[in-house]
């Protein structure tokens, strides 16, 4: 593909949604809207109730939630009353000619107001209609109240993540609304392809905490398979070793952490072997690490002791590099590794920036324009 | 096994995927990930790996079956690869390429997260591959893009969560930052990756002509801490990791139960929950305080409000500090550990795993879909091929190759 032009394309032009979802689902008609689809947002009058929701961005006409902006952005908005049945009429009509409905009611909730999925595919059978909620439409937990918190501690994440004297922990910027919508939207398009084929719409019930469950990847192999049950070890990478090393992956530099970890296979091979010539360059690697033979280095049987041994040396050398040191050398000897960037890092990051990421977006909100990470989607014809 | 999803399946059951030949090439999670759920739902995934370089989800990532490192015993590799047909093809030998090439071009969609350039280089690109087979839609997905100053940089998930700002945001403020399990990124552009293709084969529906699609997985990851961005593009300053703690809800937090490593989280969003919280608790007169109705009072006491939560909960079985709170409204929810997600009531309800046979590994869990479609129930049935276990199958079956083809393409070496 290098050499070709790549643009942002727009697949899913000509197709419309109408969104009435909260905050666990406004990133699914983000994505969608993305792809083209037009996305008309319904609000209640005086709009979205969660959109002051904090951290609060400011401009001379108001103030919006951070989150509220930037998972809205690129969607239309229509204020309906639902609690109003005369604008119920009206939702049932816009929904009638629609390709998409998207919501995060408590199940059965639409339903009672004459807007759910019987009604609405009743008067269109080619409807998607997908539901966002906490545990999904049924069973015992359907109608327990959780957020983000909640959500990360049911699916498992929360127990995998965290330092090991504490409890453990979230990402601090909420992530279950994200995954759910994001998984929601597969369900979404898999009901739009055999619409395509068929005419048939269908009900979608998308559950937030079976969402979280793609993070733990091959965590519950563990208790299955080895009556392991892995749990939080800080900056510490674990599940990797038949004997239940921890390689540590997160470590303090000069001027602030970077991401790097003992690796196997070729590529992990090459990566400790740029290191340690490096750490030879600057005379900080000791002689039995020059000594190691890393073409039969071994990640998954390797001792938890030589692996103390090795990271005992390979941590001094690191505070004495620069996360910009690191990003270069790391690069040049084909080690695998990336600082731990924040904010500012990654909007001042070139690649980025080369690729046309950042937009900026006008929030008649705010009265202002904000600049919002854009067009991931991006084709070669 | 749940029962109480199965009147569901009583609809005639349709596969929503079954017309989509899919193709992948590449290994770890990034590409594989993205065919399984093609898979879940009736495509025909043909996973091609090599004998010469291995996947590295057989060969680096513990658990193995009976803790016995082996290329048929990794369950990393089971869990992404179920209902797939696996061929081994060395892309090196030319014969391998042609085969390649004449699976790609009865393809709907091809999946690869190769270094950028290396299907060109073998002559698999799409520029060469849509010749042939104009409808072609083939993701390419990798750590940064194919294009741009650092296309084709390398990293790990972990190294490319840590990239992308998510690891910045987990742990401690008083800390150094917490690592997420697994290569938690990854599964963000599976997602992306996935709603891609889809995308991709609905515009061909309507102009017949499919596409190269440029995953990016780092821009994926973005698009996830977009509200993080826009509050530092906006006011030059962004949010730090904050342990458990949320910018309105107080308390907020995690909290012992009695016994080892037993974990509630508990969050109170405005003051009718806190009031129903306190009496939950039994009104002890710690909570009598009137300055912790109001949010700025919890707020200015958390830390001492947590200590004594934490009182309460120690004392008590995580069970019934979860029935009680969730009895009172208030949001509640257990930390489950890796036991307990095959355990979860609700987890258990949604089939959220499901158990194949594998012939190695025996019986197993795979993830199953985050979603229920009613109209087309997923088909999560088959267990992850050995290696080559389909070669046969694909070659002579679906390609139509005679016995001694295999035999030339065997000596050639390029089965291996």
């Amino acid at each position: 593909m290098p050499g070709q032009a790549v643009s942002a394309g727009r697949p899913l032009a000509g197709l419309s949604a109408l969104d009435v979802t909260g905050q666990l689902g406004w990133l699914l008609g983000k994505i969608l809207a993305d792809l083209g689809v037009r996305v008309w947002k319904i609000d209640p009058p005086g709009g979205d109730p969660h959109r002051l929701e904090p951290p609060l961005l400011e401009g001379p006409a108001g103030r919006a939630g951070a989150e509220w902006v930037a998972f809205n952005a690129g969607k239309d908005r229509l204020d309906v009353d639902l609690l109003s049945a005369p604008q119920r009429v009206r939702f049932r009509d816009l929904a009638a000619t629609s390709d998409f409905v998207f919501d995060t009611a408590a199940p059965g909730l639409l339903e009672e107001l004459g807007i759910g999925w019987p009604q609405l595919s009743e008067r269109n059978p080619a409807l998607v209609m997908t539901s966002i909620t906490p545990y999904g439409q049924d069973g015992p937990l359907a109608r327990a109240p959780a957020g983000d918190l909640e959500l990360m501690a049911a699916g498992g994440a929360a127990w995998l993540t965290g330092d090991s004297d504490r409890p453990p922990v979230r990402v601090t910027q909420p992530q279950a609304g994200p995954w759910a919508s994001a998984y929601a939207a597969i369900g979404t398009l898999i009901a739009h392809h055999h619409r395509r084929a068929t005419g048939r719409g269908q009900h979608v019930d998308a559950s937030a905490q079976c969402a979280i469950l793609p993070m733990l990847v091959h965590a519950p192999s563990f208790w299955e398979t080895l009556g392991v049950n892995p749990m939080r070890a800080g900056p510490f990478l674990f599940g990797r070793n038949v004997h239940g090393a921890a390689m540590r992956n997160v470590w303090p530099c000069r001027d602030g952490y970077l991401s790097w970890a003992l690796y196997g296979g070729p590529a992990g091979r090459q990566s400790n072997r740029g290191l340690v010539a490096w750490m030879a360059e600057k005379g900080m690697a000791p002689d039995f690490l020059l000594g190691v033979d890393w073409d039969a280095f071994d990640v998954a049987t390797v001792t938890p002791a030589e692996v103390e041994r090795m990271e005992a040396a390979i941590g001094p050398f690191f505070l004495t590099v620069t996360k910009r040191d690191f990003l270069e050398q790391a690069h040049a000897r084909r080690m695998l590794g990336y600082v731990v960037a924040a904010a500012g890092e990654i909007a001042a990051d070139p690649q980025l920036a080369a690729r046309d990421v950042w937009r900026d977006v006008e929030v008649p909100e705010l009265g202002r324009a904000v600049r919002l990470p854009a067009g991931w989607y991006r084709v070669a014809r | 096994m749940s029962t109480a999803a199965e009147p569901r399946r009583s609809v005639p059951a349709a596969r929503a995927l079954a017309d989509l030949k899919v193709v992948e090439f590449g290994g770890f999670a990034a590409g594989p990930a993205i065919g399984k759920h093609l898979g879940d739902h009736g495509a025909e995934v043909i996973h091609v790996e090599s004998r010469l370089h291995l996947d590295g989800f057989r060969t680096n990532y513990p658990p193995y079956a009976r803790n016995q490192p082996g290329t048929e015993r990794a369950t990393m590799f089971a869990i992404t690869n179920n209902d797939k047909l696996g061929v081994t093809l060395n892309l090196k030998a030319a014969g391998a390429q042609a085969v390649a090439r004449r699976l790609m071009e009865r393809a709907d969609v091809v999946i690869e997260n190769f270094t950028p350039g290396t299907m060109g280089r073998l002559g698999l690109g799409h520029a060469v591959i849509r010749e042939r087979n104009p409808g072609l839609v083939m993701l390419s997905t990798c750590n940064q893009g194919a294009t741009g100053p650092h296309a084709g940089r390398a990293g790990f998930g972990t190294h490319l969560t840590a990239l992308s700002g998510f690891t910045h945001l987990t742990g401690w403020p008083d800390r150094a930052p917490a690592l997420l399990w697994g290569p938690f990124i990854d599964y963000i552009a599976v997602a992306y990756g996935v709603v891609s293709v889809l995308a991709a084969l609905d515009e061909r529906s309507r102009t017949g002509r499919g596409c190269n699609v440029d995953l990016s997985q780092y821009e994926t990851g973005v698009q996830f801490l977009a509200p993080v961005m826009a509050t530092f593009f906006a006011s030059g300053q962004a949010p730090e990791r904050a342990g458990n703690r949320h910018p309105t809800a107080v308390p907020h937090a995690v909290f012992p139960c009695a016994g080892p490593e037993r974990w509630c989280a508990i969050s109170v969003h405005d003051d009718e929950e806190w009031r129903r919280l306190r009496a939950a608790l039994g009104s002890p007169d710690w909570a009598a305080d009137p300055a912790l109705d109001g949010v700025a009072g919890r707020r200015a006491a958390e830390a001492w409000l947590e200590e004594r939560i934490s009182g309460w909960t120690r004392a008590r079985a995580r069970e019934d500090v979860v029935a009680a709170l969730r009895s009172a409204a208030v949001h509640v929810a257990p930390v489950n550990d890796m036991s307990d997600v095959f355990r979860d009531e609700q987890l258990v309800h949604r089939r959220a795993f499901r158990l194949l046979d594998h012939s190695e590994i025996g019986r197993h869990s795979v993830p199953g879909p985050s979603f229920v479609l009613p109209a087309t129930p997923d088909c999560v049935e088959s267990a992850a091929p050995l290696l080559g276990q389909h070669n046969r199958e694909v070659l002579c079956g679906i390609l139509g190759l005679s016995e001694d083809d295999v035999a030339d393409l065997e000596a050639e070496g390029a089965l291996e």
